[in-house]
């Protein structure tokens, strides 16, 4: 099930209504069926199934890291040759602190990398020192890499899908 | 809150409680999709109800909570591009409030790079998201760098507190 345009109705006017959290009330899943005049039982069965086919990764509390102390959050990019990425990918994802890990499409001669994974921590040093562990561990250190440092945020919040 | 700076809590603020350190942690997965998901989070800490939604209503107003609610998997439900700009560092804060004041972008981080400016766009259908595009293209008169994800390898189980 992939929820495009033209996906269920009904799920998409749900996915608005929860995209941007549930409201903080003894009965949120009734609340937001009031808004969309669906029933509670409706409106945790769909949240249910969205989650079930993997449209919802997961449901739940989305914390704030910088606000709790993870200040540093650095963008490892990397070029791997093609017959490698995959099974890299797969060992990098699963690895302390690693938040995101996806493949992106080369842009010659501009942007030659094709891996992306996101590290956190409490400092720059501790998410370097992470990093080059990934690295050896991943036996990825013949790889050229570059780590980008997030400087300011100028804006972040939840996507809006629909 | 385009170009804003985010909530950040000073140092004044007390330490997180152990109980607020359960709840941030907790149910980062598996929040529970019952009638009443704080009535069961408070049975299992040993909490009221109403202490467990003013404990998170008070997280969240101290930005230690974005929201509770879905995290989707990127290209299931909608379209996203990750895209960056080389821009000019005189111009940066212009144009990243340019680029913020798009609905359909919802991350804008300036980052060390040539390429310093990165964001993501969102969007229903992918008419929309290229015009959105090829029109921050044409207002800040830089090429964009249009990176969409070919494939996710991360299994999302939250984000671990002790990083």
């Amino acid at each position: 099930m992939v929820l495009k345009a033209g996906g269920e109705a009904r799920d998409r006017a749900l996915i608005r209504a929860i995209q941007n959290g549930l409201p903080l009330t003894r009965r949120p899943y009734a609340r937001i069926g009031l808004e969309l005049g669906m029933s509670e039982a409706e409106v945790i069965e769909r949240i249910r199934r969205l989650q079930a086919a993997g449209a919802i990764k997961r449901f739940g509390v989305v914390v704030n890291h910088r606000a709790l102390g993870f200040r540093a959050n650095g963008m490892v990019v990397w070029d791997i040759p093609d017959d490698r990425v995959d099974a890299a990918a797969r060992r990098l994802a699963d690895m302390d602190c690693v938040t995101l890990c996806y493949r992106r499409p080369r842009r010659p001669p501009r942007w030659n990398y094709n891996l992306f994974t996101m590290v956190h921590g409490r400092d720059e040093r501790t998410v370097r020192e992470r990093i080059e562990r990934m690295a050896r561990e991943a036996d990825l250190e013949d790889v050229p890499r570059e780590v980008l440092f997030s400087r300011r945020c100028f804006k972040q919040r939840g996507a809006r899908y629909a | 809150m385009a170009g804003a700076a985010e909530r950040t809590p000073t140092r004044t603020e007390a330490p997180l409680s152990e109980t607020d350190r359960r709840l941030l942690d907790a149910y980062q997965r598996a929040f529970p999709l019952t009638p009443r998901p704080f009535a069961v989070i408070a049975e299992e800490l040993g909490l009221t109800e109403a202490q467990v939604i003013e404990r998170f209503r008070r997280l969240q107003a101290r930005g230690y909570v974005s929201r509770i609610g879905p995290v989707f998997s990127p290209g299931r439900v909608g379209v996203s591009t990750l895209a960056a700009l080389a821009v000019p560092a005189d111009r940066l804060e212009a144009v990243a409030a340019l680029v913020s004041s798009y609905p359909e972008v919802n991350h804008n981080y300036q980052r060390d790079h040539a390429f310093n400016l990165w964001f993501v766009v969102t969007a229903p259908e992918a008419a929309r998201l290229d015009a959105v595009l090829r029109e921050i293209e044409a207002r800040v008169g830089l090429p964009v760098l249009d990176l969409p994800m070919e494939r996710d390898y991360h299994i999302d189980l939250g984000f671990a507190l002790w990083c």
